[in-house]
């Protein structure tokens, strides 16, 4: 009894020379952890996208086949232990390319979001705190790049600046800043009104480190979540301009790309596993990344801790 | 007996309006009149409370001393140790000198700290701005003021929402006070939190000032909270400084007919004792569109047919002996009529 006793207090003692040191760490981290695995959903969700980026990264272990490989004599060959997905027009193994395209693929979603999250976001913590006429003119002008249809602005970039994955990075940002801006703008308006803002502009700080510094933590909840969707959003859409023949070059092989194929009739209506494999692959990937990103903003939320 | 009293700041025709706009093109139709031409001394080393309903200006006024909000007109004159300068018209060099000396407490514990920050990330940025490098020397500073606060000094390694609303409202304070600074403005600083707490806030307060000789401009809308704490009292309504007084002559001897309502609701805490409430009729009307002459008179039991076209002014009149200054044409045909008399 006595002997339990003083080991709690051994305990206790011990986390009070924690405190006082400061290495007694929050734990709002790994509750809202806990939230997420809790999800069943998003947690699937996570496996699923992390079974299909590790085998993208993984590709040459898993494979034999170089996706550029051209094997005349195997031509459009149905699915097979020599080839799991079979070949398409030129031989190529399809199991190779939906790996590797899958690389490509992967990075120009990221890529997409992650240019337009670090645009959007700077721009809109900046105005969004400041307000006024900065923040009156990139309003309209993300306005005017919201108001076109965003396929339509892709393909007329896509023409002007021509067919390369970085320029492919570069359209996804103009076209994608314009929504995370708003939303970065909209968690500024609402936190730039809490008192401990008023407090840090009583001292006189500067305008950039009471937005980037003190502010933008507490707004970036939400914009995380966005990132997720919209790499989902641009995986989509470089699969849809590749499809189209506008995205990626042809060589390279991507999801997009290799669905691309599925244009020649012949090819739609006899050879399906050139293009049902990498069209599911796609489906699974995207919908993965949205449960994750629900995941996210249902254990990120506050109000919703238990 | 008495010092000659040094004024601290001097507030001139303090004008803080805010447009109303309207419509596709935003034109601006009027202005709310938050704080309308008031004028105050506050003097070194006092507490002066300012009082009124909410939406009467109060916190306005307190941050346009702060020029966290813009004033439209007037003078803000701060005394920087002799040297008289208006704190609307300072280089940027200048205004930095001034914020170490002006500070403010909020009155929402909840929203005054960051709750992505430990109290040390919240409170070390000032320091570094004005000039403290190293970081344990921060450590220091802040363990020390949270000590000041009475609050031990490792939780500055802990974060808002492991504190209750007293915590906060204390470490809100110890960062008030960390750049040493000589006027802090309380913006209803004890209304957000229950009564035991508020005594204890209130006491620390108390003996602050008394420790680091500071001014205190105490705004709140709790009558008895106000009488405690301060020296002097405006009262304002409707963006307008209606009534000033010591705190005690406020109390025993109200002029201002709205002051005199004001007072009347404050509740007695004695079983079976009447007391004689002036209820208003009416709500406070919209500051866009102030009603002419005195803004109170729609509402005022004594009002008289000049109150409703010549707005009174703030007058200094002298009863006893000592200052009370009163806006309102009753009071001053009474003490024409007085002085007339004598």
């Amino acid at each position: 009894m006595s002997r339990t006793a003083s080991r709690l207090d051994r305990k206790m003692d011990l986390l009070k020379m924690q405190e006082k040191e400061g290495l007694l760490k929050s734990k709002e981290g790994s509750r809202a952890v806990g939230k997420f695995i809790q999800n069943k959903l998003a947690l699937i969700g996570l496996v699923v996208f992390a079974v299909i980026l590790l085998s993208s990264i993984f590709a040459p272990l898993l494979t034999k086949y170089d996706p550029a490989m051209i094997d005349l004599r195997a031509r459009l060959s149905p699915p097979s232990w020599e080839h799991l997905f079979g070949t398409d027009k030129l031989g190529r193994d399809v199991f190779a390319r939906v790996l590797y395209g899958g690389r490509i693929s992967i990075l120009v979603g990221f890529g997409g979001a992650l240019g337009a999250a670090l645009v959007g976001v700077s721009l809109g913590t900046y105005a969004g705190y400041k307000g006024g006429w900065l923040d009156k003119i990139l309003l309209r002008v993300s306005e005017i790049f919201m108001a076109f249809p965003q396929i339509i602005l892709v393909l007329l970039l896509v023409s002007l600046l021509g067919q390369s994955l970085w320029n492919l990075l570069v359209i996804f940002t103009i076209t994608g800043w314009g929504s995370v801006y708003r939303m970065a703008r909209s968690q500024m308006l609402s936190i730039r009104e809490e008192e401990y803002v008023q407090a840090l502009k009583a001292f006189g700080l500067s305008d950039a480190i009471i937005a980037y510094k003190h502010m933008l933590p507490n707004a970036l909840g939400p914009i995380m979540v966005n990132l997720t969707l919209s790499t989902a959003m641009f995986i989509l859409e470089e699969t849809a301009l590749s499809f189209l023949g506008l995205g990626v070059p042809l060589h390279i092989p991507t999801w997009g790309n290799i669905l691309n194929a599925a244009q020649d009739l012949t090819i739609l209506q006899e050879a399906w596993w050139i293009w049902v494999p990498v069209g599911l692959v796609i489906s699974a990937f995207v919908l993965s990344i949205n449960f994750v990103g629900d995941g996210l903003r249902d254990s990120a939320d506050p109000t919703q801790q238990g | 007996m008495h010092r000659e009293k040094e004024v601290l700041l001097k507030i001139r025709n303090a004008q803080t309006y805010f447009p109303v706009q309207k419509g596709l093109l935003k034109r601006t139709v009027g202005h709310v009149r938050a704080v309308d031409n008031v004028s105050l001394d506050v003097y070194r080393g006092e507490t002066l409370g300012l009082v009124g309903e909410s939406g009467c200006g109060k916190t306005t006024l307190g941050k346009s001393i702060l020029q966290l909000v813009r004033p439209t007109g007037g003078e803000f004159i701060y005394n920087f140790d002799g040297q008289e300068k208006d704190l609307r018209k300072l280089s940027n060099e200048e205004m930095m000198q001034a914020r170490k000396r002006l500070q403010i407490v909020f009155q929402d514990p909840h929203s005054s700290l960051n709750p992505a920050f430990t109290i040390f990330g919240s409170l070390q940025d000032p320091l570094k701005k004005f000039g403290i490098k190293s970081k344990e020397e921060r450590k220091q500073i802040i363990g020390d003021l949270l000590e000041a606060v009475n609050l031990r000094r490792e939780y500055m390694h802990r974060y808002p929402h492991e504190f209750s609303g007293g915590q906060r409202q204390r470490i809100g304070i110890a960062r008030a006070l960390s750049l040493g600074p000589e006027l802090i403005i309380c913006d209803e600083a004890v209304s957000a939190l229950d009564v035991s707490i508020q005594a204890q806030v209130l006491n620390l307060l108390l003996e602050l000032k008394e420790k680091h000789k500071l001014t205190y401009i105490f705004i709140s809308h709790d009558l008895s909270v106000v009488e405690y704490m301060s020296d002097r009292i405006a009262v304002m309504y409707l963006g307008k400084i209606v009534e000033l007084a010591q705190a005690e002559d406020l109390f025993a001897n109200a002029m201002h007919p709205y002051s005199q309502a004001l007072l009347s609701a404050i509740p007695v805490a004695e079983v079976g004792r009447k007391r004689n409430r002036i209820v208003l009729e009416g709500n406070v009307p919209s500051p866009v569109d102030p009603p002419p002459g005195c803004a109170f008179h729609p509402r005022c039991p004594y009002a008289m047919e000049m109150c409703k076209t010549t707005v009174p002014e703030l007058r200094k009149h002298i009863i006893d002996g000592r200052e009370h200054h009163v806006a309102c044409h009753l009071t001053d045909a009474r003490a024409v009529t007085t002085q007339k008399t004598s």
